[in-house]
């Protein structure tokens, strides 16, 4: 949907110091599967990815929610298969989310970004309360000069998306977001910035549906990262 | 009650459409999660007390059947009757029959949710007893043709006083009031003389105190007291997962409770009401039972949704829940709403009359972080959802999507390339725009928000690219 983001996350972790490696074979880490009771599908999945990335230091995702698939849920999966809990455990430990990464891991303090203007932060629900991402996204978007960072009201509530959620009951799904875009709206912020590709696509497309064609809608990492040297 | 959660997509869209209910969500939206919150900012020890309530009713889970019959010895031995009712048929079935024991006609009922399983009021009325709410929200509801309660500790949050207003003057007969307060008197001043009229007292039960044998009941309005000390023959109505062992315990739970539910430190009314008045009191009921429903709650016990009967029915989950907030109690079609009603409600109603209600929620976890005996309420959702797929009780179409999709992710090569094409199929629906306005394959999405366009190229092409171009740019 938008690769611009994962080259903004690869461009940090790369400023921080790190090689980064996509491995080829990366799919899905199966939470839609989890999330509609398909454990079974789930399972497979994270087996895969378990697989392909317990090799490394750090696995590092720009999304809140996949982050937390493969860190607080994983391991549930497994309940009945030691073996693979255990594999499942070892990965949820040094797995992050980019920001949780880049601050509490690598460091970071200061970034590239050239973004000028006010910005509002939306925490998304699997970031926040499944691994209390909060500060992070905030310190380093004070970090940069030109940011002017304002709350919006009730910035922890949920914009409504909720993958199959969103598609299995629109109306509700409509309705929530839209109390999330007139908080967005009402903090009077040029952008709002959040950590996963799903909320972002379902305030966006809100936001433009009820008319608003300006309040920009960028992803954390985009916005951290400034633009991208070779384009794409 | 009568279920009707499996019209929740029809009722979802009438409460959606209901002006008149939308105005009055949105006034109370966010109330009851702002008194909340401020009540634990104000307390220091609010995690403490989490954790510790949340291992009381741990602990007592794990013995229930002792904890009761502890509960049953002290209860007897201080001279109160105790029923065992497996479920609210029997339930009511043993009331009518206490009642026509004591020649009663009239019951005035404090607040239980219980009573709402069992359909407790209707029962009383075919046995030919007449009953009273006495809550004023359990009131208002009565007078308006039993109209079901919304949310289970403000069960008329759903209306303005205005629509209370009317209600009033059309079935009392008296002059329209806006005042909340004069509203309040007036329903006072129409209960009173049922309270000194009553053969019996019904009440719930907020816990059940093994060590005494007595019920702790936490109400506001001070009628739960006079419903348990007045009429000669008090009932306390409730689920057999309320026992707690101790008063110390008690005290632990009274701390956060009130705290969750209403952001009090602490209800205006606590009673603990112990056995039938013995000689020398001065006042209190003659004759008093316990009638104790299981309903599906043993089955619960050891099971993957033990978990759930730890609730003490606070009501912070759908405080804080954006669904229950957007549709209210009544779209969730039985007796509890929001995220708790969403686990309950399959549970003991069966999962095949609830299929929507465990799938209608973000699983935004807001309910699970502020559930103050710690409920992962989200992950029992997410297992009742298991529980679906493994009988089949998903649509086909549901289940063919998810089946193709895990084949397809399981196949990276196959990945990529149906990546790259449905990346090429948004990008021909949106036909050089930024944004798809209708989509065949999620109307409904497209119903309520624009889908962005996907950018040209899917990362892993891009990527592949400046791989190639770096290993190049390498041998040079």
């Amino acid at each position: 949907m938008r690769p611009s983001i994962a080259f903004a996350a690869i461009r940090l972790l790369e400023s921080a110091g790190y090689t980064v490696v996509v491995p080829d074979s990366q799919t899905c880490c199966g939470q839609p599967g989890y999330n509609s009771g398909d454990s079974e599908a789930a399972r497979a999945l994270a087996r895969k990815l378990i697989a392909e990335f317990e090799s490394f230091p750090h696995v590092v995702a720009p999304s809140g929610s996949c982050a937390g698939t493969v860190k607080v849920h994983y391991a549930d999966l497994f309940a009945d298969e030691p073996a693979w809990r255990a594999r499942a455990e070892a990965l949820a430990a040094k797995t992050f989310e980019l920001t949780q990464f880049l601050t509490d891991v690598a460091g970071v303090s200061t970034v590239s970004g050239t973004f000028s203007g006010s910005v509002t932060y939306h925490d998304c629900c699997s970031g926040l309360r499944e691994l209390g991402v909060k500060a992070q996204p905030r310190a380093l978007l004070d970090s940069m000069p030109g940011v002017r960072r304002i709350e919006m009201r009730d910035c922890e509530e949920c914009c409504g998306f909720g993958g199959l959620f969103s598609v299995k009951y629109p109306d509700i799904s409509g309705a929530i977001v839209q109390r999330k875009c007139e908080s967005i709206r009402g903090s009077g912020a040029y952008a709002v910035a959040l950590g996963d590709l799903g909320c972002m696509m379902n305030i966006e497309g809100r936001l433009r549906r009820s008319g608003d064609e300006l309040t920009e809608v960028i992803h954390i990492a985009e916005l951290l990262a400034g633009p991208d040297g070779e384009g794409g | 009650m009568d279920i009707r959660s499996m019209h929740f997509v029809e009722r979802v869209r009438e409460r959606l459409d209901d002006d008149e209910l939308q105005r009055n969500l949105k006034r109370t939206r966010g109330r009851n999660a702002a008194s909340r919150a401020a009540a634990v900012a104000a307390f220091s020890d609010f995690d403490a007390v989490r954790q510790r309530a949340t291992e009381i009713r741990r602990s007592v889970l794990r013995d229930l059947d002792v904890w009761l019959e502890r509960f049953e010895a002290k209860a007897t031995e201080r001279g109160a009757t105790v029923l065992w009712a497996r479920d609210g048929e029997h339930a009511c079935e043993l009331i009518a029959d206490i009642a026509k024991r004591h020649g009663v006609r009239t019951v005035v009922k404090s607040k239980s949710m219980v009573s709402e399983e069992a359909g407790l009021n209707a029962a009383l009325e075919a046995a030919g007893v007449r009953p009273v709410e006495t809550d004023l929200g359990e009131y208002i509801l009565q007078i308006n043709d039993n109209e079901p309660p919304s949310h289970i500790i403000m069960p008329v949050i759903h209306k303005s006083k205005e629509q209370v207003s009317e209600l009033f003057a059309r079935v009392h007969g008296t002059p329209p009031k806006t005042d909340i307060e004069a509203l309040t008197h007036e329903a006072r001043a129409v209960l009173r003389p049922e309270f000194l009229a009553a053969d019996m007292g019904l009440s719930g039960g907020n816990f059940l105190i093994a060590e005494t044998g007595s019920v702790a009941i936490v109400t506001n309005e001070g009628n739960g007291r006079l419903c348990t000390t007045l009429p000669r023959v008090h009932v306390a109505l409730t689920g057999i997962e309320k026992v707690i062992p101790t008063l110390e315990d008690l005290s632990t739970l009274l701390r956060i409770l009130p705290r969750s539910a209403t952001g009090q430190a602490l209800t205006n009314y606590v009673s603990m009401l112990t056995g039938p008045k013995h000689a020398g009191d001065p006042d209190g009921p003659d004759h008093m039972y316990f009638v104790l429903v299981d309903g599906g709650r043993a089955d619960l016990l050891g099971s993957e949704f033990e978990d759930m009967l730890r609730c003490i029915r606070c009501g912070a989950c759908m405080n804080h829940c954006p669904v229950y907030q957007t549709v209210g109690g009544h779209a969730y079609g039985w007796v509890y709403p929001g995220p708790m009603g969403s686990v309950l409600t399959p549970l003991y109603q069966g999962l095949e009359k609830a299929k929507d209600l465990p799938h209608a929620a973000t699983l935004c976890n807001q309910c699970g972080v502020v559930c103050p005996v710690s409920i992962p309420l989200p992950e029992l959702m997410r297992r009742l959802r298991e529980k679906q797929v493994e009988r089949g009780l998903r649509p086909w179409s549901e289940r063919l999507a998810l089946r193709a999709w895990a084949w397809v992710a399981g196949r990276p090569k196959l990945y990529a390339l149906a990546s790259r094409i449905g990346v090429r199929y948004l990008r021909w629906l949106a036909d050089g725009r930024d944004r798809i306005q209708v989509m065949g394959l999620a109307p409904g999405w497209t119903a309520q928000r624009d889908f962005p366009a996907p950018a040209a190229k899917t990362f892993r092409e891009l990527h592949a690219e400046r791989q190639r171009a770096k290993s190049r740019g390498g041998a040079r």
